[in-house]
């Protein structure tokens, strides 16, 4: 009989596996350990939403619902979206709700990737978009993003990045590892980029509510675009709601019929439960996520102040609730800083390399926990550093 | 003084040095906005908030009254001579079918007792009284008893 691994298909098998989780098996079995390495709110989604999901529970709602997601809901998220984010698209034909971006945004991958497609995306980035490209036997190409430009992207960069193939650029702004954001002026450029080269934009706005100096702009918004783009969002950051599993998609009708193709033989449809409680948190949420912003934002200015005091150099993240404090300056990788930061102070950030090679040099520390936490972790980190 | 006020208001377990820090005041800014406070009424105290089940020399009650209105000053020189016993934690003006409403506490269920048929109901203006006992607390001051179970099942690490 063959070796088991013989059956995996070689393309699957040649995605690396992350280090990362390994990594934070062992600190998770350290006592007293502090973990920054967090990538959801601290929060627990608010009352009003898990009671909505009960009385949903309590009615019988315990079955499938239409592949797109629920009526309902498809006509909430359309209005929340034209409110916040200036694009008005049809609940019946341009909105798909799945489980969660992640899940979306490998349904949008799969929907347009021919084998050879190449796809463009800016680096550091959220860890699944390369694999996922890789997945439908699509090739990446990243975009490198640099601390100087506050981790926005920088148009030179893009152009020289760009080759002939390139079929859709993906972006994330507020960006998870970096924090790093994109005002209207460079969104502009990048659709006038992508309107030349005839590509298509898929725009992840998960953090786009944790923003903290400024209103969010989306690149859908702008004239012409919305033909042109898949804008992704969800309930998991903005409303403390990871474990509910909600995302979803808006774009047009030709790009939706696709997705819902991949969708509905993978997935079905996002549990009705968790569909009820997004409905809830779109009509009722506003306070309590704006509440939680505004912890977030006092965490980060206390964070970001503390690393620079102890000589981490850190741009300050206008976005999401991750720092991302550069290393360089001890002269070893970002998994070896983790790795001796753990050891020596117990606490865990994750290295800037588990969002790619542009990473190097960068850890991302999630100031998601309590003030408490963030108060002894930087103390302890300083006591560690200082005798380095 | 809004943005303190907020800050206090929201809970999190700060020391004022802690709260200096993120509002971006010296400890003396700080000393000075709140003393503000103090003047002017705002702020009337600052103390830990219990859970009033583990107090077990203590016992709990919200007591209705109704009262008498005065030609001057309608219910206001009761209400605050009633507001002034060590035993009323607060008290409360109320629309419907009493007036008053006094959460109290004493050392034991007679000091409760006692502190109503001896002093509530032998003032003047007084003519009923309602005492109603705490049996079990599941909020106190916007502090849930049974904590959400946050982080039992959370990841140490989420990407």
């Amino acid at each position: 009989m063959k070796d088991p691994r013989e059956f995996v298909a070689s393309h699957v098998g040649a995605i690396p596996r992350s280090g990362i989780r390994e990594f934070f098996a062992i600190a998770a079995t350290m006592e007293d350990a502090i973990s920054l390495g967090i990538g959801e709110p601290d929060f627990v989604t608010p009352w009003h939403i898990r009671e909505a999901a009960i009385f949903a529970l309590e009615k019988g709602k315990t079955s499938y619902t239409d592949n797109l997601g629920l009526r309902r809901l498809r006509g909430e998220i359309s209005k929340y979206v034209a409110k916040n984010f200036g694009v008005e698209y049809d609940p019946v034909s341009e909105i798909m709700v799945g489980v969660g971006v992640s899940e979306v945004f490998d349904c949008a991958i799969r929907a347009i990737v021919n084998p050879g497609d190449k796809i463009m995306y800016h680096e550091p980035c959220f860890v699944s978009y390369s694999p996922s490209v890789r997945l439908c036997h699509g090739i990446p190409v990243a975009v490198r993003t640099r601390g100087e430009d506050g981790f926005s992207f920088n148009m030179d960069e893009v152009r020289k990045s760009w080759e002939p193939g390139c079929k859709a650029i993906v972006i994330n702004f507020p960006t998870n590892p970096t924090g790093g954001v994109a005002d209207a002026e460079r969104l502009k450029e990048l659709a006038e980029f992508a309107a030349e080269k005839d590509m298509l934009v898929i725009t992840d706005e998960i953090y786009s509510e944790l923003t903290y100096d400024g209103g969010h702009v989306s690149i859908a918004s702008f004239d012409g675009m919305k033909d042109r783009c898949v804008f992704l969002h969800g309930f998991s950051k903005a409303f403390a709601m990871t474990g509910f599993r909600i995302g979803y998609a808006c774009a047009p009708k030709a790009v939706i019929e696709a997705m819902m193709k991949v969708h509905q033989y993978a997935i079905m449809c996002a549990p009705i439960v968790s569909q009820e409680a997004a409905v809830e948190a779109l009509a009722n949420g506003r306070e309590s996520m704006e509440k939680m912003r505004e912890q977030y934002r006092r965490r980060r200015d206390y964070i970001v102040g503390r690393f620079n005091g102890m000589g981490l150099d850190c741009h300050c993240p206008k976005g999401t609730f991750y720092a991302f404090p550069s290393v360089k300056r001890f002269g070893m990788s970002s998994m070896d800083f983790a790795k001796k930061i753990l050891e020596d102070s117990k606490v865990a950030v994750v290295p800037g390399s588990a969002f790619g090679e542009s990473g190097e040099g960068y850890v991302r520390a999630s100031f998601s926990t309590s003030y408490e936490n963030l108060v002894e972790a930087a103390d302890r980190m300083e006591a560690a550093i200082s005798k380095w | 003084m809004e943005k303190l006020l907020r800050l206090m208001l929201d809970g999190e377990a700060l020391s004022t040095e802690q709260m200096g820090r993120i509002l971006g005041y010296t400890r003396e800014e700080l000393d000075a906005e709140l003393k503000k406070m103090y003047d002017e009424g705002i702020l009337l105290g600052w103390r830990p908030v219990i859970n009033p089940d583990v107090e077990d020399s203590t016992v709990h009650a919200a007591i209705e009254l109704r009262i008498n209105p005065e030609r001057d000053g309608g219910f206001d020189r009761l209400a605050q001579r009633i507001s002034r016993f060590d035993q009323v934690d607060s008290c409360y003006l109320m629309s419907g079918a009493y007036d008053l409403l006094l959460f109290v506490k004493a050392k034991s269920l007679r000091g409760v007792a006692s502190f109503v048929y001896e002093k509530l109901a032998t003032i003047g203006g007084v003519t009923s009284t309602a005492t109603h006992f705490f049996l079990k607390t599941y909020k106190q001051q916007g502090f849930l008893i049974q904590k959400d179970v946050n982080g039992g099942d959370r990841l140490f690490y989420s990407p």
